[in-house]
C-alpha cells in the first residue's frame, strides 16, 4: 500500500468560527440524529415486546422457522463491516488516502454481502408463504398469532435493510470523495459521521438477531 | 346557581350520576375562583399600571420566594384532592356488583345489538330493569365504537377483538338515549339507540320470553315503520328520497335497479329479503353507487318482521 | 406574499440582498426560509379555515344543510389534519423559530443552513402530498387515523399519512438544527442564564420533537403497510390490537400538544415583559416550568384513553401524572400576571393578544383538570367538551400567541409597521368570536353531544347556532388581519430598528436585518429583560 498522504480540504461554512467549530457542531447534530433513530425503531421493539409477552408460545414456534445460521452469518458480516468502517475513519484522521478508499470499499462490499444473504432469506419465506399476517399462507404453524411474528419480522428487518441501503449510498458518495483526496487530518467530518451512522445500523442488527432468530 | 348548572347537565338517571355531578360542580367552583383571581388581577394591573408617560418608574421585582412557594403548593394540594375524589367516583363507576345482570352488546356499523340470557336479541333498544345492577359486556364487529349513555354518565369504547364492560343501575323507569361516541364512519351520528328501563314485572315477562315489551301496531305497514326505526334501518336508508349510505326506500319498490356490475334486478319481495339477510357483498347484488357496508340481519329478524318491513317498503312506492 | 418583497431603503438587507424568485427558492438564509414556512403555513391555514367554516355551517341545524355525511366527515378530517400537522405544529417553531431564534442567540445563521432548506422542502412535499388528496377520494378518518377504521376506509389514507410522515421528518431535522444552533452558535457572553425565554421554550420544544416525532413517523408507516399488505399489528381481524395504535399515536400526539403550546408560551414570555417595561418575574421559574412540562408530557399520554379499554391501573397512573401538568402550567400563568405588577403597561396589539392568550389558555388549562380527572373524563371524553377544551388550548393558546408574535416581530422581518387601529379591531373580532364559538361547546359536551357528529338531536340546536355565528366572527377577524398585514407589508410606515424598546438581540440589528443578521458580532453583557439599566 503506497503512502499517499492527504491533508483534506480546509474549508468551513461562513457562520462558524473555525473548522473545528464546524466539526464539533456536526458531531452534535449527528448524535441528535442517531437519538431520534433510536426512537424511530422503538415502536417496533415495543410492539415486539407486547406481542411476545402476550403470546410467548407463538413466538417460540415462529422463530424456529428462521434460519439462525444465516442470521449469524449476517451478524459476522456486519461486525466486520463495522471494523473496516472504524479503520476507514482512523485512516482519514491520519490522512492515508489509499487506506481510506480501501476500507470504505470493503465496508460497502460487506454491506452488499449482508443484503444478498437477506435476499435469499426473504425469497425463501415468500416462497413458502411465511409472510405478514394478511398474506400469510404457510400451514405448518399451530398458534393463531404466529403470523404476527412474521409481520414484525418483515417490518423490523425491512426497516433495518432500508437503513443498510441508505448506508451503502452514503458510503458510495464518501468513497468517491475519498478517491478525490477530500479527506485528511484537517477535514474528515463526513467520514466520521458516516462511521457513527454505520455503527448504529450495526448495533440495531445486534439487537435484532437474538430477538428474532434466537428467541425460540 | 346550582340549579342553573344542573340544567346544563343531562338528567340524573343512575346513582353514580349524582356523585359525578357533585364532583363536577366542585371542579367548576374551583375553576371559577382561579379564573377570577388570575383574570381579575390581570385587569387590575392593566388599569393601575397602564403607561401614563414613557419611561415612568417601574418596580424591580424578579422573584418572591414566599409567593412562588404558595402558588406551587396550593395547586399541588388541590389537584391531589381532585385526583383522589375523581378516583373514588371512578371506582364506583367501574366496579360492578357481583350480582349484576349481564347483557352482551355488539356494536357494528351502524347499529347496537343486545343479546340477553334468554336468547333474545334486540337491535337499537336495550331493555333493562329498574333498580337492579346491569353489566354490559361489549365488543365490536368492525371498527371501534363507543357506548355512551349521558344520562348515566357512563361511556366505554367498544373494540373489535376484545371485550370491554360498563355497568349501571337505573333509578327509575324511562327512556334514555345511547350515542356512539367514537367516530365510526358515515352514519356515526345516526348510530343511536335507546335504553328502556322497565318495571320488575315487565322485566320478568320479557325474561320469560313472553310478549314483546312494545305494543305491536295493528297494521303491517305501521309495524314495519316501527321496525324501520327500532332496527336502525333509518341510519342508512331514508324514506324521503335523499341518498344516504344506502339507497332510499322511497319509490324503490318494483323498480329495475342497476347493480354495481351493470346488471339489473327487480326490487321485489325476494330481493328485499335477500338484501336484509345476506346484504349485497357481490357486485351483482349491490346497487350501483353504494359501498358494501350493510351488516347482516340473518337470525335477527323474524319471518313476521320481514313481512312487515316488506309491507312498509312496498307502501313507500310513489 | 413573501415572493415579491419590496425594496426597503438604500441599505442592504436580507430581503434585497439577492433578487428574483430563484434566490428565494434556493435561499440558505434562515430568515428567508422562515418566510417560506410562514407563507406555506398560512396558505394551509386558509384551507383548514375554510374546512372549519364548512363544518360549522353544516352544523347549523340537524340533518343536511349543504353537505352529505361523507362530505362532512371529510371536512372535519381536513380541518383537523391540516390545522394540526400543517399549521399549529410547525407554525411557531418552524416559521417564527427560523425567523427569530438564530438572531436571538446572536448567530449568523442556523448550524446547518442546507439541512434547514431541505427540511422546508420535505415539509412542503408532505403538505402537497396530503392536500393533493382533495382532488382524489379525499380522507375521512379524522386527524387521529384510528385503526381499524383507517385500515378499512376506502379513502386516500395512504397519501395523507405519508404526507404527515414527511412533515414529521421535516420537524425532526429542524429540531436537530435548532438544538445544535443553541448549543454551538451563541454570541459571546450569551450564557444559558441570559437566553431569552423564547429560546428556552423553542429548545424544550425541539427536544420533544426529536424524541416524540420518530414514534408517530414509524406508526404512520406501519399504518401504510397495514393497508398495503395487512401486517395486522393494529388489526383485530388479523390478530393485532387496535388499542396499541392508540398508545403509539398518543405517545407522540400528547407531547405534540406541548410542541404546539411551549413555543406559544415562549412568545408570551417575550411580549409581556417588553410591554410592561419590566424584568420577567422568576426567570428560572419560567425556564424550569417549561422543562417540567416537557418531561411530564412524555408520561401522560394514556389520559386520552381512559375509556379505550386500557387497564384500571393505567388509568390510575395516567390520571395522577396528568394532574402534575397543572402545577408548572400554573406557575407560568402566575408569573406572567406577576410580571405586569408595578410595570408600565403599553396596550399594543401584541400585548392585547398576550392578554387574550392568558384568558383563553387559563380556561383551556382549567378544563384540562376536568378531563384529567378520570371519572369526569368518562362522561366528557369524545364529546364537544373535549373539542372546546383543545380549541381553547390549541387555537386560544397557539394561535393567539402566534398572532402576538407575528405583530411583535412584524417590524423586524418586514421593516415596516402594521396599522394599530385595524389590528385592534381584528383582535377584538377574533377574541370575541373565539369565545362565542367555543364556550357553548363546553355546555354541549356536558349535555352529552358527541364530537364528529354530522347531525344531532333537536335539543342541541341553539348552542350549535351560537357556535356557528362565532366561527364567522373569527373568520371576519382573520380576513381583516390579512388585509391590514399585507397593506403594512407593502405600504406601511418604515419601522425603526427597535420600535418596542426591547433588549433581546434580534432588536440590536437593523429592521429588516442584513444578510448575516449582524454587521458586527454582538456581545451580551446582561439578561434579556433588564429594561431599567
Amino acid at each position: 500500500m503506497s503512502e499517499t498522504r492527504t491533508e483534506g480540504v480546509r474549508h468551513f461554512a461562513h457562520h462558524f468560527k473555525s473548522a473545528f467549530h464546524e466539526f464539533d457542531a456536526c458531531k452534535v447534530g449527528m448524535w441528535l440524529f442517531l437519538l431520534q433513530e433510536v426512537l424511530f425503531f422503538a415502536p417496533l421493539f415495543v410492539g415486539y415486546a407486547v406481542y411476545r409477552a402476550l403470546y410467548p408460545e407463538a413466538w417460540h414456534e415462529a422463530s424456529h422457522l428462521l434460519d439462525w445460521k444465516l442470521g449469524a452469518l449476517n451478524t459476522v458480516v456486519l461486525i466486520c463491516s463495522s471494523f473496516t468502517m472504524a479503520m476507514g475513519v482512523h485512516a482519514a484522521q491520519t490522512g492515508r488516502k489509499n487506506k481510506i478508499v480501501l476500507n470504505l470499499g470493503l465496508t460497502i462490499l460487506l454491506a452488499c454481502c449482508f443484503l444478498v444473504v437477506k435476499y435469499f432469506e426473504y425469497s425463501h419465506k415468500v416462497h413458502v408463504g411465511l409472510l405478514p399476517a394478511g398474506m400469510f399462507t404457510y400451514e405448518g404453524l399451530q398458534h393463531a398469532k404466529s403470523p404476527l411474528f412474521f409481520s414484525l419480522y418483515f417490518m423490523m428487518t425491512g426497516l433495518h435493510g432500508l437503513h443498510v441501503l441508505i448506508g451503502i449510498a452514503v458510503l458510495g458518495w464518501i468513497w468517491s470523495r475519498a478517491r478525490r483526496g477530500d479527506f485528511g487530518p484537517d477535514y474528515y467530518t463526513p467520514v466520521e459521521l458516516t462511521g457513527l451512522y454505520w455503527h448504529f445500523v450495526d448495533l440495531v442488527w445486534i439487537y435484532l438477531f437474538p430477538l428474532l432468530y434466537l428467541v425460540g | 346557581m346550582e340549579t342553573a348548572f344542573a340544567q346544563m347537565l343531562p338528567p340524573v338517571a343512575s346513582d353514580v350520576a349524582g356523585n359525578w355531578d357533585t364532583l363536577f360542580l366542585f371542579l367548576v367552583g374551583v375553576s371559577v375562583v382561579f379564573f377570577v383571581i388570575v383574570v381579575g388581577s390581570m385587569l387590575w394591573f392593566l388599569i393601575k399600571y397602564r403607561e401614563k408617560e414613557p419611561g415612568q418608574k417601574v418596580g424591580n421585582i424578579v422573584h418572591n420566594d414566599k409567593l412562588e412557594f404558595l402558588w406551587i403548593t396550593i395547586p399541588t394540594i388541590l389537584v391531589m384532592i381532585i385526583f383522589a375524589w375523581g378516583w373514588i367516583v371512578y371506582k364506583r363507576m367501574v366496579d360492578a356488583p357481583e350480582s349484576a345482570y349481564d347483557i352482551k352488546v355488539i356494536g357494528k356499523q351502524w347499529l347496537w345489538q343486545f343479546q340477553y340470557d334468554n336468547g333474545k336479541t334486540t337491535i337499537g333498544e336495550l331493555i333493562v330493569p329498574e333498580k337492579i345492577p346491569v353489566r354490559l359486556i361489549m365488543t365490536s364487529d368492525d371498527v371501534i365504537h363507543s357506548f355512551f349513555l349521558p344520562d348515566f354518565r357512563i361511556k366505554n369504547d367498544v373494540v373489535p377483538g376484545m371485550y370491554t364492560k360498563v355497568w349501571f343501575q337505573a333509578n327509575e323507569q324511562g327512556e334514555h338515549t345511547i350515542f356512539c361516541a367514537e367516530y365510526c364512519g358515515n352514519a356515526h351520528s345516526k348510530m343511536m339507540g335507546t335504553v328502556k328501563v322497565v318495571s320488575l314485572s315487565e322485566w320478568e315477562t320479557f325474561q320469560k320470553g313472553k310478549g314483546a315489551p312494545k305494543e305491536r301496531p295493528a297494521s303491517l305497514v305501521e309495524w314495519g315503520q316501527q321496525l324501520y326505526t327500532d332496527k336502525g334501518c333509518f341510519a342508512c336508508h331514508s324514506v324521503d328520497g335523499v341518498k344516504g349510505i344506502g339507497p332510499s326506500f322511497k319509490g324503490i319498490w318494483g323498480k329495475q335497479e342497476e347493480m354495481s356490475d351493470g346488471s339489473h334486478i327487480l326490487v321485489d319481495e325476494n330481493y328485499v329479503r335477500e338484501s336484509i339477510e345476506y346484504p349485497g357483498t357481490t357486485k351483482d347484488k349491490l346497487v350501483k353507487g353504494f359501498p358494501p357496508v350493510m351488516p347482516t340481519f340473518k337470525g335477527l329478524i323474524a319471518e313476521e318482521e320481514l313481512n312487515a318491513l316488506i309491507a312498509f317498503i312496498k307502501n313507500l312506492k310513489e | 406574499m413573501s415572493h415579491d418583497a419590496p425594496a426597503h431603503g438604500s441599505h442592504d438587507n436580507y430581503l434585497t440582498h439577492k433578487r428574483g424568485l430563484w434566490s428565494w427558492l434556493y435561499t440558505l438564509d434562515h430568515k428567508r426560509i422562515g418566510l417560506l414556512y410562514l407563507f406555506t403555513i398560512l396558505s394551509a391555514f386558509l384551507v383548514g379555515g375554510i374546512a372549519a367554516l364548512m363544518v360549522r355551517t353544516e352544523l347549523w341545524k340537524p340533518g343536511k344543510v349543504f353537505l352529505d355525511p361523507d362530505g362532512f366527515n371529510q371536512a372535519f378530517t381536513y380541518h383537523g389534519s391540516i390545522m394540526v400537522f400543517m399549521v399549529i405544529l410547525p407554525l411557531i417553531p418552524s416559521a417564527l423559530g427560523n425567523l427569530i431564534l438564530p438572531m436571538q442567540v446572536g448567530a449568523k445563521d442556523v448550524a446547518f443552513p442546507k439541512l434547514n432548506l431541505l427540511s422546508y422542502y420535505v415539509f412542503l412535499f408532505g403538505v402537497i402530498l396530503a392536500v393533493a388528496t382533495l382532488f382524489t377520494s379525499g380522507i375521512d378518518t379524522g386527524w387521529t387515523f384510528y385503526a381499524p377504521y383507517s385500515i378499512r376506509t376506502s379513502t386516500a389514507t395512504i397519501m395523507v399519512v405519508t404526507g404527515a410522515f414527511f412533515m414529521g421528518f421535516a420537524a425532526i431535522l429542524t429540531a436537530l438544527n435548532f438544538i445544535t444552533t443553541v448549543h454551538k452558535l451563541r454570541a459571546p457572553g450569551l450564557t444559558f442564564g441570559r437566553l431569552p425565554l423564547f429560546v428556552w421554550c423553542i429548545y424544550a420544544t425541539n427536544i420533544i420533537q426529536m424524541l416524540a416525532t420518530p414514534v408517530i413517523a414509524l406508526t404512520l408507516m406501519l399504518l401504510v403497510f397495514e393497508r398495503l399488505m395487512g401486517i395486522g399489528i393494529f388489526d383485530a381481524k388479523l390478530g393485532g390490537d387496535p388499542v396499541l395504535f392508540q398508545h403509539f399515536f398518543w405517545f407522540y400526539s400528547h407531547p405534540a400538544v406541548y410542541i404546539m403550546i411551549l413555543p406559544a408560551m415562549g412568545i408570551i414570555n417575550e411580549v409581556i415583559p417588553v410591554f410592561s417595561r419590566k424584568n420577567v418575574f422568576s426567570y428560572w421559574g419560567m425556564a424550569g416550568a417549561v422543562f417540567g412540562i416537557a418531561v411530564v408530557s412524555f408520561i401522560v399520554w394514556g389520559h386520552h384513553m381512559f375509556v379505550s379499554g386500557q387497564s384500571e391501573t393505567a388509568n390510575f397512573v395516567f390520571s395522577l401524572l396528568t394532574m402534575f401538568v397543572a402545577v408548572p402550567t400554573g406557575i407560568k400563568i402566575f408569573n406572567w400576571v406577576a410580571t405586569m405588577y408595578q410595570g408600565s403597561i403599553r396596550l399594543t396589539t401584541p400585548m392585547l393578544y398576550a392578554m387574550a392568550f392568558i384568558f383563553v389558555f387559563l380556561v383551556g388549562g382549567l378544563t384540562g383538570v376536568f378531563l384529567a380527572t378520570v371519572s369526569i373524563n368518562v362522561h366528557l371524553t369524545d364529546t364537544y367538551f373535549v373539542v372546546a377544551h383543545f380549541h381553547y388550548t390549541m387555537v386560544g393558546g397557539a394561535i393567539m400567541a402566534f398572532m402576538a408574535g407575528l405583530h411583535y416581530w412584524f417590524p423586524k422581518f418586514s421593516g415596516r409597521m402594521y396599522a394599530e387601529f385595524p389590528a385592534k379591531i381584528s383582535w377584538f373580532l377574533i377574541f370575541l368570536g373565539f369565545n362565542v364559538t367555543f364556550f357553548p361547546q363546553f355546555i354541549l359536551g356536558m349535555q352529552g353531544m358527541p364530537r364528529r357528529y354530522y347531525s344531532y338531536p333537536e335539543r342541541f340546536t341553539n348552542l350549535n347556532q351560537i357556535s356557528t355565528v362565532g366561527s364567522y366572527l373569527i373568520a371576519l377577524g382573520f380576513v381583516l388581519a390579512l388585509f391590514y398585514l399585507i397593506y403594512g407589508l407593502l405600504w406601511g410606515k418604515k419601522a425603526p430598528d427597535n420600535p418596542w424598546g426591547a433588549e433581546t438581540l434580534e432588536w440590536k440589528t437593523s429592521s429588516p436585518p442584513p444578510h448575516e443578521n449582524f454587521i458586527r458580532e454582538p456581545v451580551v453583557t446582561h439578561g434579556p429583560y433588564e429594561y431599567q439599566i
